[in-house]
């Protein structure tokens, strides 16, 4: 009969109506700002520098070698090295970053610099609510910043973490290893050097 | 207390009247009425807007807006403040007038639309002696003036020099004059059985009760009938969906309005509303026994109150029917008018005279509701003939 369709199509309307005050699952939409979806684990927005401890300027792994500002295909990073050196987490002494920036509006979240980093230094951050009212200074992100903990990194970015602290773990075992090879073979040399040793043999020097 | 409460806006306009010198009472009284319906139906019309998109966005399993509320605290509202910033979008946005527009006709358009359509409220009865003018052919006034409401669509399309429009326009007008005849005929009925075209004694007709049920013209075969050709055709006046031809957004753009913006859209956004608010009045006062209340034992809600629910409860029917139909195309459409209703409208006429001159209770129910019946399922078999109705089958594609 005519209208037998209408009305079928009209009980499918109603329950969609009523159903949708009832059922939570049957709204998809994520109200956003009090509603969020967590990060999926490999977002990308913006990059930041890794610091070690709790001290931002003593525990930065940055150790301004300009690779990433040369390799930014936007050229949005500007670095400027510093005269002083201060040690990183191996001991070494380095060079650090005076000026890290980055310029928001510039950078295209490629995450090449990421790629190119030999430190584990620079990461990409996941956090998207970028956006400011000062559009020349709240654009321009520096050093205090970028700065963000270890610790932050592992928490947005766990997996990813994980790698890049076990290659640290490894660098410093390595460097831990040689340094402790290093003073054995020294401590061997002095006790050598000590000891009325038999003059077939000298002391290498190291 | 229940006739105080009743009353309440009758006795006000009367309080404020007795202020005003003698000789100028009439006037002061028309003044006020004018105003209240201009305040009260647009800011109806701003309220429905929300509850239609917010009842669409359900429907859809969407939320629908539900943002804006009361500004600079967390109160929300459930986004009922929404027409607040909607309005003064409208009201602060550029008014563009085409350079090949014919200027003064697009900008009476609007303006031809919405006095019609604020006249057809002077005769609509919203309570117990709350119409405005008590005018003894008021059903014939309302008609008289809805029709003029197609030669401001066709100013508008025809002034704006724009193809849609103009396409638009023509839709419409083919339309609104292939849906007026059913519109009429099925109100022809209920002159008919209760022998006035006063719209206060239509009212008084059906306010009876039997067995505590009103003598609404809707409980009765011929009155279920004409109700339901009567909804369809003021779906197609006030251009909704599935009717929506004139605007149809996939095809011409907004249709007749394409070329307006600001405050001219928007005087025809309210004038399109106001225009679907005032025909639902009348079904409402036709066949659903306006201001009176269903059964006996609620008379004690006040009049008022009622005709404004079965407004809104009509309203949501049309959001719904919105909400579910995809839009017609232009022979389906003229097809169901000229092919279907206007028939069904002929016959319900004739069902109407034979409930009219039948005596006896029982043998009037059995004839007519079997003639009702009869003629639908006819007709219905009728239009539905020739078409191939099942799953689509393509040529080229697959």
């Amino acid at each position: 009969m005519l209208g037998e369709q209408i009305i079928k199509g009209m009980a499918v309307t109603a329950r969609n109506f009523f159903e949708s005050y009832v059922s939570k699952d049957r709204l998809t939409t994520v109200q956003y700002p009090e509603e969020r979806l967590p990060q999926k684990g490999n977002t990308r927005q913006f990059p930041f520098l890794v610091y070690d401890g709790d001290d931002a300027e003593k525990g930065l792994r940055c150790v301004a070698c300009q690779i990433c500002e040369k390799e930014c295909p936007p050229k949005c990073i500007y670095i400027v090295k510093s005269k002083d050196k201060k040690p990183d987490y191996k001991g070494q002494m380095q060079v650090y970053p005076v000026r890290f920036d980055i310029d928001l509006s510039v950078c295209m979240s490629c995450s090449i610099c990421v790629e190119v980093c030999p430190f584990e230094s620079i990461k990409m951050n996941t956090e998207f609510e970028l956006s400011t009212a000062d559009r020349f200074g709240g654009l321009l992100f520096g050093k205090d910043k970028l700065a963000k903990s270890n610790s932050y990194y592992q928490k947005v970015h766990p997996k990813d973490a994980a790698e890049s602290d076990a290659v640290i773990a490894a660098e410093k075992a390595k460097a831990e290893a040689k340094a402790k090879a290093a003073a054995e073979a020294k401590a061997k040399a002095a006790a050598a050097a000590v000891s009325p040793a038999p003059p077939v043999t000298p002391a290498q020097p190291l | 207390m229940f006739n105080t409460l009743d009353q309440i806006f009758v006795n006000a306009l009367h309080w404020l009247v007795s202020f005003v010198p003698e000789p100028w009472r009439p006037l002061a009284s028309s003044m006020l009425c004018i105003s209240f319906i201009l305040m009260v139906f647009p800011a109806f019309f701003s309220i429905i807007t929300i509850f239609e998109r917010k009842g669409i966005g359900r429907i859809q399993n969407r939320y629908g807006p539900n943002r804006v509320g009361i500004p600079f605290t967390k109160i929300r509202l459930c986004g009922f403040g929404q027409f607040v910033p909607d309005g003064l979008k409208m009201l602060t946005k550029e008014d563009i007038v085409p350079r090949a527009a014919d200027k003064l006709i697009h900008f009476l358009a609007p303006v031809v639309m919405l006095i019609p359509v604020l006249l057809a409220y002077a005769v609509l009865p919203f309570g117990r002696n709350m119409t405005m003018t008590d005018y003894d052919a008021g059903l014939l006034f309302f008609f008289a003036i809805g029709g003029a409401v197609e030669i401001a669509v066709f100013m508008a399309g025809w002034s704006s020099r724009n193809k849609y429009s103009l396409l638009g326009a023509m839709r419409a007008i083919a339309q609104m004059i292939s849906y007026e005849i059913p519109l009429i005929l099925s109100a022809v009925t209920v002159v008919m059985v209760v022998g006035s075209l006063k719209l206060e004694d239509i009212i008084a007709a059906q306010n009876q009760y039997t067995y505590g049920i009103a003598h609404w013209h809707v409980f009765t075969p011929w009155g279920l009938l004409g109700f339901v050709l009567y909804f369809i055709a003021s779906l197609a006046e006030s251009n909704r969906t599935p009717f929506d031809l004139p605007e149809a957004e996939s095809e011409i753009i907004a249709g007749y309005f394409t070329e307006y913006s600001g405050f001219k859209f928007a005087l025809f956004f309210l004038g399109e509303y106001l225009g679907m608010f005032a025909i639902s009045g009348l079904g409402i006062t036709l066949f659903l026994g306006g201001w009176t209340s269903p059964v006996s034992f609620l008379t004690w809600i006040p009049s008022y109150i009622w005709f404004f629910s079965k407004l809104i409860t009509l309203i949501f029917v049309f959001i719904w029917i919105r909400a579910t139909l995809p839009r017609l195309r232009m022979d389906q459409l003229m097809n169901f008018a000229w092919k279907f209703m206007l028939p069904l409208a002929l016959i319900n006429i004739l069902i109407a005279g034979i409930w009219h001159f039948m005596n006896v209770e029982w043998q009037r129910w059995i004839v007519c509701s079997t003639l009702v019946l009869a003629a639908y399922v006819w007709l219905g078999r009728g239009l539905m003939h020739q078409q191939k109705l099942g799953k689509r089958t393509y040529r080229y594609a697959e």
